[in-house]
């Protein structure tokens, strides 16, 4: 009995030291804060937290599911597509009198059945993973812009629209959901056999594949996973909007997404990352936007501070690990 | 006498320390001009390290020095080391495989004029090189086209044309073919000849014997100490390698069983439709089966073929007598046939987990709770029986199984094979890039597993482990089994006949008249 409790406390040490590793882009998000509070005086209020909060729930989202796919060491470029088409859904949902509220799970489905399309292609047919989401990436913004004929959808009586803009004990719904996705996935990741298997699969394919384990079904899990919760942001952009827009919703939000998952920490080639860091690293973009609006920052200096701002942070962050590492 | 010339290469109390771990420990070593200077020791003893250091890719810790020609060298520059005369061959090659023969060894320091590869006076300057190799590629050849032997030699080739004076190798022929380390032999006598100094690192005794001029020791990053060519014998050097007596190396106190009754797994016609051709074979209960053959005369092919990790074009599997269909390594685990990959990094570990993951990661499932919740607890209590029976060594389960030893790699794989309860377990090279102490310690292992009823086909290319531990052997060549050799009670199992059906009739002259490397210094072995 005393070895097994030895056991668990070994692993609660490791755990701690994960967390540690994890939330290594944790000071990077403080520091920001504390400075953009420094430079405009507003940003630390409650409603303003609020609000980053809400504005970053969408790519906590997005973000989550990308790092399932990006564990595997794939990537998934179609997440904005997959929002726009299904937010253009959940809208027109929404519009069938009495069942408005389906407008959710028929987003959800949706972003689900393209998921499972992509990791299909890529586990059965064995395409390379970049190539397969850029292809829909494309072909799922045409297919958003065909749902509403080329033209925005509006429901200004969106039955679900608390979701976008409501608050639960004071806390805006979007976020309670994006730290509800959080939660999943870190269960998923950490306390199932799947979990274990994403990792696996990530960290030696081949190796993964002659232990036993179900390489396909994992695959098709990760871009499954991600598709759905890309469906769920559309449900979330839509509630927000009371509308959708299958041309300009949801463009590049790939890239938030990965540059969240990378700032998080994890490996772009697989096998090692957290969801935690990814939640950090969806904070810090949140944090940059709206700080550097507060600030007072041009649009155009804007995209400029953001894109260094994620270079140095990763190359911060290697230079830390390899220090780690030489011990 | 007057004093004598400096030695080529002296390393002087040369200590290393990562963190609290003490690699090094005030190692010293000389190295004379036109010598082999063979370094044994277990893995994890130190070589590699020191080896690091010569080359200036570690900076050693103050206090040691490393003279060439009594001139030191700045420890941690590794140009500076090569400007000195110092090649390093790694076990793991690097060379771009995208890239011609003659633009890898010249990488780095092409020759040009304004900017511009002189490409031609590249070619020129390497042909020589490649003439005194003997080798059949050529300058222009790509590397990608090479054999893993071939490329070795373009190693060889690249520390040559930088006029190296010492030149390093790392176990350089793990993955050459018996005719390819011949080559190489020749190869190195013919440097001595012009005074390079080589240190020579391996684990083939019998290699170190047939080779070495002075042989060096080393245990637990310390020195053991330094034996002449006349001083060598397998005891001495094992007993300074891991500080103990090994009078029993190979263990086979398991009793062979031979009735059809205990057939286990039997194979049929297995053919792949591209190497392996109509292979057929069967194991009982309680037996090692050996399978031997060149490198590449299609032994992992048909192990892989068995295990599902390929597909079978033709041939049936039987498991207790019950015809299989294993398309997948998923099914054929189902059905009870285990594989130990020969390429544990590469096709075998999850490096970045801990050794409690990947002891269990074959039965994740079984273990599971409800809804495929993991159950660490069963997770943790496999890693300690496994870390217990078999003898690994690492501080605790939850270290990442990247930083273990060799041997302990190798164990930890082992042990996920027998966490999935095998009836049929293939090991495929078990020995491969393992210490001795390691070895002995996986010898034992089989055996006791034969003991308790697995049937075990082990592949190896090397003849005395085989002969040791194996009850009966099936030989390979080009695809198909070319015949079998079975111990009698009075006589060992033979390793001539072996040897002479793996290189098949049509070569029985040639080997006969070059007896071959590996049987020759396998005769001295025993």
């Amino acid at each position: 009995m005393t070895d097994i409790v030895h056991g668990d406390e070994a692993r609660r040490r490791l755990e701690m030291k994960g967390i540690i590793r994890a939330l290594g882009m944790l000071p990077v998000l403080l520091l920001l804060a504390i400075g953009f509070e420094l430079l405009s005086g507003k940003f630390m209020s409650v409603n303003n937290l609020s609000i980053v909060m809400q504005q970053a729930s969408i790519n906590i989202v997005l973000a989550a599911g990308m790092t399932f796919v990006i564990l595997t060491g794939g990537i998934d470029l179609s997440v904005g597509s997959i929002l726009a088409a299904s937010a253009m859904l959940a809208v027109i949902v929404s519009l069938i009198p009495e069942y408005g509220m389906l407008g959710i799970p028929a987003a959800m489905a949706l972003g689900l059945a393209f998921g499972l399309a992509n990791g299909g292609l890529i586990a059965f047919l064995r395409l390379p993973p970049f190539i397969v989401t850029l292809g829909s990436l494309t072909a799922v913004r045409g297919v958003a812009r065909l749902m509403g004929g080329d033209t925005t959808v509006f429901n200004a009586n969106l039955p679900f629209d608390f979701i976008g803009n409501g608050t639960l004990f004071g806390i805006p719904w979007l976020a309670l959901i994006a730290i509800g996705v959080i939660l999943v996935s870190w269960f998923i990741l950490r306390r199932t056999v799947l979990g274990t298997w994403i990792y696996a699969v990530g960290g030696n394919q081949e190796a993964a594949r002659l232990t036993g384990i179900k390489v396909s079904l994992v695959l098709l899990f990760v871009y499954g996973m991600s598709g759905l919760l890309s469906g769920l942001g559309g449900a979330m952009s839509a509630a927000r909007l009371y509308a959708a827009n299958g041309l300009q919703l949801g463009m590049a939000y790939e890239l938030d997404a990965i540059a969240a998952v990378i700032l998080g920490g994890t490996s772009f080639v697989g096998g090692v990352g957290s969801i935690w860091g990814t939640l950090v690293g969806a904070l810090i973009i949140a944090v940059l936007s709206n700080g550097l609006i507060l600030a007072g920052v041009s649009d155009i200096w804007q995209f400029i501070i953001k894109g260094l701002v994620i270079i140095v942070a990763v190359a911060l962050d290697r230079y830390r690990l390899q220090g780690a590492a030489r011990t | 006498m007057s004093t004598p010339p400096p030695p080529l290469l002296e390393m002087r109390s040369i200590s290393k320390t990562f963190g609290p771990v003490k690699a090094l420990a005030d190692v010293s070593l000389t190295v004379r001009a036109g010598e082999l200077h063979a370094l044994m020791g277990e893995n994890g003893a130190g070589k590699s390290t020191l080896m690091k250091v010569l080359s200036g890719a570690y900076q050693a810790d103050p206090g040691g020095s490393v003279l060439i020609d009594g001139k030191p060298i700045q420890s941690g520059d590794p140009k500076h080391s090569r400007a000195m005369g110092i090649a390093v061959i790694y076990q793991e090659l690097s060379l771009a495989p995208n890239l011609t023969v003659a633009q890898n060894i010249f990488l780095g320091r092409e020759p040009s004029s304004a900017g511009i590869v002189d490409r031609r006076a590249m070619n020129r300057a390497t042909a020589p090189i490649l003439e005194r190799l003997a080798v059949r590629f050529g300058p222009g050849t790509l590397v990608g086209d090479l054999s893993l032997g071939e490329r070795q030699l373009v190693e060889i080739a690249r520390a040559m044309s930088t006029k190296a004076r010492v030149i390093v190798m790392d176990e350089p022929t793990t993955s050459l073919s018996t005719r390819e380390a011949e080559q190489l032999f020749k190869v190195i006598s013919a440097l001595k000849a012009e005074g390079v100094a080589i240190i020579y690192i391996s684990h083939r005794m019998e290699e170190v014997y047939r080779l070495s001029d002075r042989c060096s020791v080393l245990r637990d990053g310390a020195f053991v100490g330094t034996l002449d060519r006349d001083e060598l014998s397998a005891p001495k050097l094992v007993a300074m390698m891991v500080g103990r007596d090994l009078s029993t190396f190979y263990k086979k106190e398991h009793k062979q069983r031979d009735d059809d009754s205990d057939i286990v797994l039997s194979v049929e016609g297995l053919g792949d439709g591209k190497l392996v051709e109509d292979c057929s074979l069967a194991v009982h209960r309680g037996e090692v089966l050996g399978i031997a053959g060149l490198v590449g005369s299609g032994r992992t092919e048909l192990a892989r073929l068995i295990f599902g990790a390929d597909p079978a074009v033709s041939g049936t599997i039987r498991i207790d007598g019950e015809s299989v269909h294993s398309r997948s390594p998923r099914e054929a685990l189902s059905h009870g046939i285990a594989y130990l990959t020969e390429d544990r990094k590469a096709l075998g570990l999850f490096l970045d987990m801990s050794v409690s993951e990947n002891v269990s990661m074959g039965v994740l499932e079984r273990d599971a709770r409800r809804f495929g919740i993991r159950n660490f607890r069963t997770a943790a209590r496999r890693a300690k029986g496994a870390i217990a029976s078999l003898g690994i060594k690492t501080p605790h389960s939850r270290i990442n199984v990247g930083a273990l030893s060799g041997g302990n790699q190798q164990k930890v794989l082992l042990a996920r094979l027998l966490e999935t309860e095998p009836k049929v377990v293939i090991l495929d090279e078990p020995t491969r890039g393992v210490d001795v102490g390691a070895k002995s310690e996986i010898y034992r292992l089989i055996d006791e597993l034969a003991s308790r009823g697995l049937a075990i086909i082990m592949i190896s290319s090397e003849l005395p482990e085989i002969i040791g531990v194996t009850d009966r052997v099936l030989v390979m060549r080009e695809g198909r089994i070319a015949g079998e050799v079975k111990a009698t009670a009075s006589q060992p199992i033979d390793q001539e006949r072996i040897m002479t059906l793996s290189t098949g009739p049509a070569n029985d002259n040639a080997t006969n008249a070059t007896p071959d490397s590996a049987a020759a210094q396998q005769v001295q072995h025993q």
